[in-house]
C-alpha cells in the first residue's frame, strides 16, 4: 500500500511503488481529468503539481511522492474558476480538450511565480506541452488574460 | 465525469420528416442489458415535438448532436442550426450524443446517411435536415398553442423560446407548450420557403460559446480513455508490427509473472495481455515474445517505396484511375507549346492525435450482445464491424460515444474497439484496452508517401491548357474497404481536380502501387499532398515566366471570383508587394469539396543549420455560409499548426516492415515554439455552408516552400522540409 495525498485528500493505495503516479491517479483513484499521452514526460498531457511544482505524472513513480501534496485539475479550484480556467473559456482555447488539463497545470505555475510573464516567458514554459490541435495561440492569449484579470 | 447506472432504456417515440418527404421513424435505444449514461436517465420525461429534440417542462431543450466531437465544435455548431429554426433560446440547450444509433435517423445525409464523422462533411451534410428538423418542432409547438388559445396559427410568432400572440398579448414559454402539447400523428411539411432567410438568423452566423469547454478547463469531459466501468479489467495489444501479421509462437512465461496478469490471449494480428491494472498490463505485454507470420507489409521500407513512386511517376506507361478527366489532357500537351514538368514528394505521417486509441467493451455471455465505450469518428462502420465479428444484431450492441481526445481521421478505425471486444468475451468481464503511445505510432495508420508528377501545357498566348497530374500513392480506399479492386480514391486524389484552375483539359490520375502498409486519411485527405505539388509547381512555372506568383495566380483563377477574393485578400494582409529583408513570402491556395482558402507564409532560414522559421502565415477562408465563425478560423488557424509540423519535421520512417520512430520524442509535432503569427480571415457568402475543420492544412507546404524559393531560388521537392534535407537543397 502506499499513501498519497491528492487535492488535500489521503489515500491509500493498493500500487507498486514505481507504479507511475499518472496511473494511481487516473484508475486507482478515478481521477481521470489528468491524461495519458506518451509515458515519457514528452507531452506534458498528463501534468500535476507536486508541493505547487509542475511534474509530469507519467515518469514519476508513486513511491516519490509519499508524504507530498499532489495537486491536480480536479483539485485546481473547488469550481473551476481558477483565472486560468476562466480566462481559457474567455478564449475559447479548447479543441479536442485532450491536452488542457495538462496545460492549465502548467501554466499556473508560471503565473504563481510571475505576475506578468512576456510572450517569450510564455513560450519557454509552455513549449514541453504539445496540443495537436493547435490551440497554442490561444493559450498564449489566455495565459496573458489571466495574468492580467487574476 | 459521467456515472453509469442500470436503468431501463430510454424508449422515446418520435417521428422524422426527411426532406425527401414524410417518413416515419420509430426511435427505440436497445433495451438489452443498458447502461445508459445519467445525462438520460435523469430526464423527466420530455416533450418530443421531433426526434432531434426533447423539451423539458422547465424548458430545457435538448438536440442530438449527432456527429463525433472531437474538437471541431460539431457538438455545439449542428446543434445550433436545429436551435436556429426551432427559435431556441440558447442558454436553455443542452446537446446530447445519440443514445439510440438508427443511422437512417441520426446519419450523416452527406455520408448517405451513415454516422460518419470526417472530412469536414458535417456541418454541410446536416445543415438542411437540421433546419428543417428545427422548423417543423417550431411549427409542432405553434400548432399546439393555436389549437389552446383558438387563434389562427398565422397570428403567432416566436421569440427565442416562447410563442407570442400579438394581438392578445399572449405569450408562452416553450416549456409550458410542452407540458400540455401532445405528439403530432404526422410532422407538418416544411418547404424550403418556411425557413428562415440568412438575414433573419440569430444564431447561425454568430459566434456561439461551445458547450464542450467548461468541461475540458476542469478536466471533465469523459473521453473514451476515461472510461470507468464497475469491474472492468485492463488490456494491453503487442501487435504485429506490419499489417497481417499472424502471432505464430509466443512465449508469455514472463509476461504471465507479472502480478495481477490473469489472461494472455491471442488476437488475429497481436496478443493481449489482460489483467488488474494498466499499468501491469502494459509491462507484461513487453515481456511478451512473439513470432509474426508473413504479410505483403513485413518488407517494406519507406525509403525504398518513396524511390520506386517516383519512378512510377515518370513511366507514363503506366495509367492510373482518372479521378478528374476534363477535355483530352494528353492530346492537348503534345499540342502545347510551352509544356512544364515538376515532380514532387511527400512521406508516411502519423496523426499523433493526444488520446492513444483505445476501448472498453462488455460481452455478453452467450457473446452475442455487447456494451461498447469509446471515441469513434465512425459509429456506423464501429456497430457493423463488431455486429459481423459477434455475428450477431446491431440492435443487441449499446455504444457510448465520448469526446475524442483528437481524430484527424485515425478514430474512423476500430481494431482496437475489435479488439477489445474479442478479449471481454475471452475472459467475460469489461476490458478496457489502452494502448500506449508506442503502440499507437508502430500500430499507426498513415497517410500514404506520394510521388507527383505534372506537367503543364501552355498555347501560344501563354495560356494554360493542359495539365495532367499523375499521384503515384498505395489506395486508402482499398487499405480500408479491405477490396484492393482499384477504383476513384476519394481520400488520396482530394485537391487534385484544382476547379480554382479552369482549365480545358485536364487530367488527375492515381497511379496505385500498394506496398502494404497500413493506410488512413489524415487531417486535410488528399489536399495535403496535392496541393503541395500542385502549388509548388504553379509557383516553379510562374518563376519561369517572370511572373509574380500571386498574380499568375489571379490570371489561372479567371472566371472562379471567390477564390480571386480570397487570394486578394491574402495579398492585403500580408502587404504581399512589400520589399522584406531576410524574409520571404509565398502564396497557396486549395478547394475541396467547395471550400476555398488561400494563405501566405513568410518565411526566414538559418542556411547554416537548415532551419526554417514560419514567422506569420496569413489565410483567407470561404466555406460559404460561416455558421459559427471564430470557431472556423479557430480550425484553420489549428490546422495549419498541425501541418507546420508535417512540413518541418515529421515523418515515418518503416524498415523491414517496422516502424522507427516510437514517441513524441523521435516524431516530433508542432510544439509553441515553431508557431508563428497566425491571422485568419472568415468570408462568409450566401453559400451553402462547406467544410472548414482542416481546411489550413493543405496551405502551409505549398505557401512554406513557395516563400523558400523566393527567398533562396531553391525548390524543396520532398516534404518535410527537415533541416537535412534543406542542407542538401541549398548544396550546403
Amino acid at each position: 500500500m502506499v499513501a498519497v495525498t491528492v487535492n488535500g485528500q489521503k489515500h491509500e493505495v493498493d500500487a507498486a511503488l514505481d507504479t507511475p503516479l499518472l496511473w494511481v491517479l487516473r484508475e486507482h483513484l478515478k481521477l481521470t481529468g489528468t491524461k495519458f499521452g506518451c509515458g515519457i514526460a514528452a507531452c506534458g498531457a498528463c501534468t500535476v503539481h507536486i508541493d505547487g511544482e509542475a511534474v509530469r505524472s507519467c515518469a514519476t513513480p508513486v513511491s516519490l511522492v509519499a508524504g507530498k501534496s499532489v495537486t491536480t485539475i480536479e483539485g485546481l479550484s473547488p469550481d473551476g474558476s481558477h483565472p486560468l480556467q476562466k480566462a481559457w473559456i474567455a478564449e475559447q482555447v479548447p479543441q479536442c480538450g485532450y491536452c488542457q488539463s495538462g496545460q492549465i497545470m502548467q501554466a499556473a505555475t508560471l503565473l504563481a511565480r510571475n505576475k506578468n510573464p512576456s510572450r517569450a516567458e510564455i513560450v519557454e514554459h509552455m513549449d514541453g506541452n504539445v496540443c495537436r490541435c493547435g490551440t497554442y495561440l490561444r493559450i498564449i492569449s489566455a495565459i496573458g488574460r489571466a495574468a492580467r484579470e487574476g | 465525469m459521467k456515472r453509469h447506472l442500470k436503468s431501463p432504456a430510454v424508449n422515446r417515440r418520435a417521428f422524422l420528416e426527411t426532406a425527401a418527404g414524410l417518413t416515419f421513424a420509430l426511435a427505440i435505444a436497445p433495451d438489452a442489458f443498458s447502461i445508459v449514461d445519467d445525462a438520460y436517465a435523469d430526464t423527466p420525461a420530455a416533450y418530443a415535438p421531433s426526434v432531434w429534440l426533447t423539451i423539458a417542462p422547465d424548458g430545457t431543450i435538448t438536440i442530438v448532436a449527432p456527429a463525433a466531437e472531437m474538437g471541431q465544435g460539431s457538438f455545439t455548431s449542428l446543434p445550433v442550426i436545429v436551435a436556429e429554426e426551432l427559435d431556441a433560446d440558447w442558454a436553455k440547450v443542452r446537446p446530447v450524443f445519440p443514445t439510440a444509433w438508427d443511422d437512417k435517423t441520426f446519419g450523416n445525409p452527406g455520408y448517405n446517411y451513415t454516422f460518419q464523422t470526417s472530412a469536414s462533411a458535417s456541418v454541410t451534410g446536416y445543415f438542411t435536415s437540421l433546419r428543417i428538423a428545427g422548423a417543423q418542432a417550431r411549427r409542432v409547438l405553434l400548432d399546439a398553442v393555436a389549437a389552446k388559445w383558438a387563434v389562427p396559427v398565422g397570428e403567432l410568432a416566436t421569440e427565442p423560446s416562447v410563442v407570442v400572440h400579438k394581438a392578445s398579448s399572449r405569450r408562452i414559454g416553450y416549456g409550458e407548450i410542452a407540458a400540455f402539447a401532445a405528439a403530432p400523428a404526422a410532422l407538418p411539411k416544411i418547404e424550403a420557403t418556411d425557413l428562415k432567410p440568412t438575414a433573419s438568423f440569430r444564431l447561425i452566423g454568430k459566434d456561439i460559446a461551445r458547450v464542450d469547454i467548461p468541461l475540458k478547463v476542469k478536466g471533465a469531459a469523459a473521453y473514451g480513455m476515461d472510461v470507468q466501468v464497475p469491474g472492468m479489467v485492463y488490456g494491453a495489444v503487442l501487435q504485429s508490427p506490419y499489417a497481417g501479421g499472424a502471432p505464430l509462437e509466443v512465449d508469455d512465461s514472463r509476461a504471465r509473472k507479472v502480478p495481477g496478469v490473469t489472461d494472455v490471449v491471442k488476437l488475429p494480428e497481436g496478443v493481449g495481455v489482460v489483467g488488474t491494472t494498466v499499468e501491469g498490463t502494459q509491462r507484461a505485454k513487453g515481456l511478451l515474445k512473439v513470432t509474426w507470420g508473413e504479410a505483403p507489409g513485413a518488407h517494406l521500407d519507406s525509403e525504398r517505396v518513396i524511390e520506386d513512386l517516383a519512378a512510377i511517376g515518370r513511366d507514363k506507361s503506366r495509367d492510373g484511375v482518372p479521378y478528374e478527366n476534363t477535355g483530352d489532357a494528353k492530346t492537348a500537351l503534345v499540342n502545347a507549346k510551352r509544356v512544364f514538368r515538376g515532380e514532387y514528394r511527400t512521406r508516411y505521417v502519423y496523426h499523433a492525435q493526444m488520446e492513444p486509441m483505445n476501448a472498453t467493451a462488455l460481452v455478453s455471455a452467450d457473446g452475442k450482445s455487447a456494451e461498447l465505450w469509446v471515441g469513434t469518428q465512425a459509429a456506423t462502420s464501429l456497430l457493423n464491424g463488431v455486429a459481423r465479428l459477434l455475428q450477431t444484431e446491431r440492435s443487441r450492441l449499446v455504444l457510448h460515444q465520448h469526446f475524442l481526445g483528437g481524430g484527424f481521421g485515425r478514430r474512423g478505425n476500430h481494431e482496437a474497439v475489435y479488439d477489445a471486444v474479442r478479449l471481454s468475451k475471452a475472459v467475460g468481464k469489461p476490458v478496457k484496452l489502452v494502448w500506449t503511445r508506442e503502440d499507437d505510432i508502430r500500430g499507426g495508420k498513415f497517410r500514404p508517401a506520394t510521388a507527383h508528377y505534372i506537367e503543364a501545357g501552355f498555347d501560344d498566348n501563354d495560356k494554360l491548357i493542359a495539365w495532367h497530374h499523375r499521384v503515384v500513392a498505395e489506395s486508402v480506399v482499398a487499405y480500408v474497404s479491405g477490396d484492393p479492386k482499384p477504383r476513384p480514391d476519394r481520400i488520396v486524389m482530394k485537391g487534385s481536380p484544382i476547379p480554382q484552375y479552369p482549365i480545358p483539359n485536364k487530367l488527375a490520375e492515381h497511379v496505385i502501387e500498394n506496398r502494404g502498409a497500413r493506410l488512413s486519411p489524415w487531417r486535410g485527405v488528399g489536399n495535403g499532398h496535392n496541393a503541395f505539388a500542385i502549388e509548388s509547381f504553379i509557383d516553379d512555372i510562374a518563376k519561369d515566366f517572370g511572373k509574380d506568383p500571386l498574380a499568375l495566380r489571379l490570371e489561372l483563377t479567371e472566371g472562379v471570383p471567390r477564390m480571386q477574393h480570397l487570394l486578394r485578400t491574402v495579398a492585403a494582409m500580408s502587404d504581399w508587394t512589400h520589399k522584406r529583408d531576410g524574409t520571404a513570402v509565398g502564396v497557396g491556395t486549395m478547394v475541396k469539396d467547395e471550400t476555398l482558402a488561400a494563405g501566405v507564409a513568410e518565411v526566414s532560414l538559418d542556411r547554416a543549420t537548415g532551419k526554417i522559421k514560419v514567422l506569420n502565415f496569413w489565410a483567407a477562408l470561404d466555406a460559404g455560409i460561416a455558421v459559427q465563425p471564430r470557431n472556423l478560423a479557430a480550425q484553420t488557424e489549428g490546422s495549419i499548426i498541425y501541418a507546420l509540423g508535417s512540413v518541418l519535421r515529421e515523418q515515418i520512417t518503416i524498415r523491414d516492415g517496422h516502424v522507427i520512430q516510437s514517441n513524441y520524442s523521435d516524431y516530433e509535432v508542432a510544439r509553441m515554439s515553431d508557431v508563428p503569427h497566425i491571422e485568419i480571415k472568415v468570408v462568409s457568402t450566401d453559400n451553402h455552408p462547406t467544410g472548414g475543420g482542416e481546411e489550413g492544412v493543405p496551405l502551409v507546404a505549398c505557401a512554406v516552400g513557395n516563400a523558400i524559393v523566393a527567398l533562396t531560388g531553391v525548390r524543396l521537392r520532398e516534404l518535410p522540409f527537415s533541416p537535412d534535407r534543406v542542407r542538401g537543397a541549398l548544396g550546403a
